[in-house]
């Protein structure tokens, strides 16, 4: 045991875990809405537009988390507010939006001598989380799941009926504006951890074996959390073990889990292929009378 | 009737009118963005309290049109509407739409039990989870459209049927006063038009209104008190509805 327990005797490690699972729990939390809106690119695109922002804070001494935060904020401003007008496709518009602060940013980069700091950025350095970045990410974790919770069934109604949503005067734009907010939230710790490039994954892979598993909302919650933490420490504790990249291993974690998931259920499927048939007619229920309408009421 | 703390809307419930027919529209027009013709021009309608109205006319009459402007989901240009007296979106909680079946997510991971009880959130508003009542309102409406064996089921595994019945039940749900139904019984087996039908003519008799977009002429005379007829985004004058024969005949020679 003493392998698995020896890595943790060091402060660093420990910090590294408590990162990497408060990151992995929020953004599989997050995940979960983000596939199901089809909003994966949008998660990808925002957590490579933080560059420029983590750049100019590096350049000027400020706050990484901040500089990746604000410039997050924006890019999702500006995502919700082209696809509300449609004067541009929406993924068109992500992906001039994306790329052109990705490219200002590596641009940005070429200026600066050290590129030892950027290449954090890129990839994470979640051995290397200060006690301030941890707060930082306890507090993203803690805002993440208090909206979930307090808005769940709004988020729910307007992602499968926004039409029921706005005939009752729920504004589905608005809940749209809360998800990408939190998503700007959730991408600046990610990059925090598995970086610029790998962050879209701690928001898709576990929630995607999370839909494998199951068709219920909550449920998909819980397991996408349970995954996201499990593949976080085994990621980190591996990566330790094996002198690897900690981000790399943590979201090859994912990937495996996600690919294991896969496989069982398909062959689980195979040999089982009539367990859940959809149904085509209502033959099973039979048509109501008019006496039962009658005792109805 | 409690009312949510924290409505969705800024518009508080307001109480309908007394003497106010269930739905008044007049000259109303309606155009979406960048269209050169509106979709609906000048059109006015009277519908009273309990009863059960029949909207036809051809595809792209401005049947849906005409619907959806009343929900509040499309803008206005000009002209009234007026829902128990109030304009739109003063009373939500009254107006039920049943969307065309295509314009949800079937496959979103969410019961029937739970689609049903969305239609109780317009009374709940934010920060507020449904409660026991609510959750025994929406059993009692999927009671009453034949779901309660599919309750426990995911949306989209139900046959198109089941997803109307499911919507109706929502509807029921919401306990709302005027229920707007789009195309109901559009590809949807006959077992299941039986039962809209018995759960409309149930409703009738709580004073519950009905404007049904349809295409099913056969049982205009039965189930409906009149019938509204839409052509290229105006009414059609008609005094009441006329012999279902002529009335089918026509509506062949306008749908093809």
């Amino acid at each position: 045991m003493d392998w698995l327990i020896g890595p943790y005797r060091y402060a660093f490690m420990q910090h590294a875990l408590l990162a990497a699972v408060l990151v992995g729990v929020t953004c599989a939390l997050l995940g979960v809405h983000v596939v199901q809106r089809r909003m994966a690119f949008i998660g990808d695109a925002l957590a490579h537009t933080t560059l420029p922002g983590l750049v100019i804070a590096h350049l000027c001494g400020w706050s990484l988390s901040f500089g990746g935060l604000g410039a997050a904020l924006v890019a999702a401003l500006l995502i919700g507010w082209a696809s509300r007008r449609q004067a541009v496709k929406e993924d068109t518009a992500i992906g001039v939006v994306f790329t052109g602060m990705f490219a200002l940013g590596v641009t940005l980069m070429s200026r600066t001598r050290s590129y030892r700091d950027l290449t954090h950025m890129l990839f994470g350095n979640v051995l290397g989380v200060t006690t301030a970045d941890l707060g930082f990410i306890a507090v993203v974790a803690i805002v993440v799941l208090l909206m979930l919770a307090l808005f769940h069934k709004e988020l729910e109604l307007t992602a499968f009926d926004s039409t029921h949503a706005e005939v009752i005067g729920l504004r589905a734009d608005r809940m749209r504006f809360l998800l990408l907010g939190l998503l700007a939230l959730a991408v600046v710790t990610g990059i925090q951890t598995v970086g610029v490039i790998l962050t879209s994954s701690l928001l898709i892979t576990p929630a995607a074996t999370a839909a494998l598993l199951s068709d219920r909302m909550p449920r998909r919650m819980l397991l996408g959390a349970a995954l996201a933490a499990a593949c976080s420490g085994t990621g980190l504790t591996l990566s330790y073990l094996a002198s690897t990249s900690s981000g790399a291993t943590i979201v090859l974690a994912c990937t495996a889990a996600f690919v294991v998931t896969f496989a069982t259920c398909s062959a689980w499927r195979h040999l089982r292929p009539t367990a859940e048939e959809p149904v085509t007619n209502s033959e099973d229920l039979g048509t109501l009378s008019a006496e039962e309408v009658s005792r109805c009421n | 009737m409690s009312e949510p703390r924290f409505p969705y809307s800024c518009g508080r419930h307001a109480d309908p009118v007394a003497g106010a027919p269930a739905l008044i529209t007049e000259s109303l027009e309606v155009a979406y963005p960048g269209a050169r013709r509106s979709a609906l021009r000048g059109v006015g309608v009277r519908i009273l309290s309990g009863s059960c109205t029949a909207l036809v006319g051809p595809n792209g009459s401005g049947k849906s049109t005409l619907l959806k402007a009343v929900a509040g989901l499309l803008r206005v240009s000009s002209g009234v509407i007026r829902v128990h007296g109030n304009p739109v979106g003063a009373c939500h909680h009254r107006v039920a739409y049943l969307p065309q079946r295509g314009e949800i997510d079937w496959s979103f991971p969410i019961s029937v039990e739970r689609l049903v009880l969305t239609g109780r959130y317009v009374h709940l508003g934010w920060m507020r989870w449904p409660g026991r009542r609510d959750r025994e309102i929406s059993a009692a409406a999927i009671d009453r459209l034949g779901l309660a064996s599919l309750a426990d089921r995911q949306i989209g595994k139900l046959s198109g049927g089941q997803q109307q019945r499911a919507l109706l039940a929502r509807a029921l749900a919401q306990e709302a006063d005027l229920l707007l139904l789009d195309e109901p019984f559009n590809a949807v087996d006959e077992s299941t038009q039986d039962t809209i039908y018995e759960a409309m003519s149930d409703l009738r008799e709580q004073a519950k209104t009905f404007l049904v977009a349809t295409h099913d002429l056969s049982r205009l005379n039965g189930a409906f008190d009149s019938v509204v007829r839409l052509h290229s985004g105006k009414v059609v004058p008609q005094d009441a509805v006329a012999t279902s024969c002529t009335i089918r005949q026509k509506e062949r020679s306008w749908t093809g």
